[in-house]
């Protein structure tokens, strides 16, 4: 039962990123803007401009030029960027190394600084830091990615300037690292001092990224936490003279935590589109950064490699979410 | 056969009063985000009259002078000037008539859209449901922030364009709540009444269900006008909304982001303003919910 249901969604995950793959085909050739206008040289022969086309497949009707896509995509053909001219996928994967180290960094602070917040708003239930804690964290729900990212520049880059404005890594201490993973790489190399300028670097955007989805989970598990705490199973717990703090890091948490989980999973497609916007403005050369180049350049190869790309990611986070639901409740396993 | 309490129960709806206003003005989350946004459109709307100086009036002479309460100030420019010596705060406050401009556009389109396409998915069912609900899983697979820079690039920028980017993006947030709530409110017993003495199909949706869902369509289209704000100065920054001589609070911000070592309040002028402005809507938009709702409210 439990495959036939994987396979269900495996399947409708496939024609959602089939739809995904014709909307961005159909958007991108409706783009005003010749592509090949802008990497002629200024006088170039219509001789050498229907070659250009040719080369790019942009001579063929639109339904040839899809299918002729498609059947590449499938080889793991993505094509060559136009205003890069280089390989597609290997510009992909020589970038999203990056984007996926800041995404799951933000991740993981998201669910520490979101986690800690709402055990001690439940620890400090009823005495006045409880509504100070709900009060700061409404207000700091409606802030954005966006907005976090420029306060963040402002107060730890401008007025106290303890971390870098830009970039992924000091220029002058790059080591050859043999995966495109430097904080990880740097970390088991053992090459600290390239850890701590990757983390410097790294520290704004995962905060911007994090600070978000932590008071989406601070609200959610905090909420959960308390139902929990009233629950026999914790008074049980109580009465053998558990402490409090045990009491809810053992007994309440552990109930707790499965829908706040699953609500972090689905939040994470968020945190993941967020990436485009602030690896802008921290010049942190992931996909995001290159994605909003590539529309300003009308880079057509790019861009489609680029959408299929975060499309699979999201895709791929849905399906995990899903499949850790059904794990967490064995209710919808047999369902 | 036929039971009285059936016949009556259609009735039995919780009646709409005119003391829900009271309830609402007791909410201090509305009075406060409500407020603001209503003194933001008053200012939007008076801008020439209220805004100390034109908003693009160059002068060389006074460019990048901090704001007021620092030393070089000069008098009359109170939130300080850019690079370029335009005044700050006559750009904030008609940054704020594009801002607004988009957040009820925007914000009222994805909701009819999204609202029609939500209460045919949830009523209805079958394949008009699969279809509609399809549509909705390939547009969440999309990055939002990356589809709307593709959409305005695809229309050419544009406060028309942005908001065209933001409706066909964010229809899916209403759709998606709105089917819910239509599934929720289909399985209860006054549509149960209704359909059993025999009203219409269509009828029930547009008079029985429907006016349920509005105090949650309220309060989501208060929380989506603040996104839009959000988007709208995301697109400013990029550089791909409005034509760079009209002000907007967003390329403000990217003007800010690059000169910031050189003049801090650049940045943190229009921050403050769309923080404050994205709160009030989100505030507003909890608060309606909260207030409109009556099984939150007990």
């Amino acid at each position: 039962m439990i495959a036939v249901s994987i396979l269900n969604r495996l399947i409708m995950a496939a024609v959602t990123l089939f739809g995904v793959a014709v909307i961005v085909f159909v958007l991108l050739r409706v783009v005003p803007g010749d592509p090949i206008a802008m990497m002629i040289a200024p006088g170039a022969s219509p001789a050498d401009i229907a070659a250009l086309r040719a080369k790019y497949g942009l001579d063929l009707s639109l339904t040839a030029q899809f299918g002729v896509w498609i059947e590449a995509v499938l080889i793991g053909d993505f094509g060559t960027s136009i205003s890069l001219r280089r390989d597609v996928l290997e510009l992909l994967l020589s970038r999203l190394p990056a984007t996926l180290e800041l995404a799951f960094a933000a991740l993981i602070v998201a669910m520490l600084i979101g986690g800690t917040v709402a055990v001690i708003g439940t620890l400090f239930r009823r005495t006045s830091l409880e509504p100070a804690i709900d009060t700061t964290n409404g207000v700091l729900l409606a802030v954005p990615d966006f907005v976090w990212a420029l306060a963040l520049v402002l107060m730890l880059g401008v007025f106290i300037p303890v971390f870098p404005l830009s970039g992924r890594i000091d220029p002058t201490l790059s080591i050859d690292f043999v995966t495109p993973f430097y904080l990880l790489e740097s970390l088991v190399r053992f090459r600290f001092d390239v850890f701590f300028d990757v983390a410097a670097h790294i520290v704004m955007p995962v905060l911007a990224l994090a600070l978000p989805l932590a008071t989406v989970i601070t609200r959610i598990l905090k909420e959960t936490l308390l139902e929990a705490m009233v629950q026999d199973y914790v008074l049980l717990a109580r009465l053998k003279g558990m402490s409090e703090t045990r009491l809810v890091l053992q007994e309440a948490l552990r109930n707790a935590v499965g829908p706040a989980l699953s609500l972090t999973g689905v939040q994470f497609t968020f945190l993941v589109g967020g990436t485009v916007i602030v690896e802008r403005i921290f010049a942190y050369p992931g996909i995001g950064n290159m994605a909003i180049d590539a529309v300003i350049n009308r880079d057509l190869p790019l861009i489609q490699g680029l959408v299929l790309v975060f499309g699979s990611i999201f895709i791929v986070i849905n399906l995990a979410v899903d499949l850790l639901a059904a794990a967490l409740n064995p209710r919808l396993c047999h369902g | 056969m036929a039971e009285p309490v059936i016949v009556i129960a259609p009735a039995t709806k919780p009646p709409r009063v005119p003391s829900q206003l009271r309830g609402l003005l007791a909410e201090q989350k509305v009075l406060f985000g409500g407020g603001f946004i209503l003194l933001l459109v008053v200012i939007a709307t008076l801008a020439p009259l209220i805004a100390p100086k034109d908003p693009l009036e160059q002068d060389l002479m006074l460019g990048s002078l901090p704001p007021a309460w620092l030393d070089g100030a000069e008098p009359g420019y109170y939130l300080g000037t850019d690079d370029l010596g335009r005044d700050i705060l006559s750009r904030l406050i008609y940054g704020s008539r594009i801002a607004l401009l988009v957040a009820f556009a925007s914000a009222s389109l994805a909701a009819l859209i999204g609202t029609v396409l939500g209460l045919l998915a949830g009523w209805y069912g079958g394949w008009t449901d699969r279809i509609i609900s399809r549509i909705v899983d390939i547009w969440m697979a999309f990055p939002p922030v990356l589809l709307s820079i593709l959409l305005v690039a695809v229309f050419g920028s544009g406060v028309h364009s942005v908001i065209a980017a933001i409706v066909i993006i964010d229809w899916t947030r209403f759709c998606r709540v709105v089917r819910a709530e239509t599934l929720a409110q289909a399985q209860l017993d006054y549509i149960t009444a209704a359909r059993t003495v025999g009203f219409p199909r269509f009828r029930i949706l547009t008079r029985e269900i429907f006016p349920n869902i509005v105090p949650v369509l309220i309060a989501l289209v208060s929380l989506e006008m603040g996104i839009a704000v959000v988007v709208e100065a995301i697109l400013s920054f990029v550089g791909l909304s409005v034509s760079s001589d009209t002000p907007t609070w967003g390329g403000m911000i990217a003007q800010g982001r690059q000169l910031i070592h050189h003049a801090w309040w650049l940045l943190v002028a229009p921050l403050i303003a769309l923080f404050a402005t994205v709160l009030a809507f989100n505030q507003l938009g909890g608060g309606l919910r909260r207030a409109l709702d009556p099984v939150l409210k007990r």
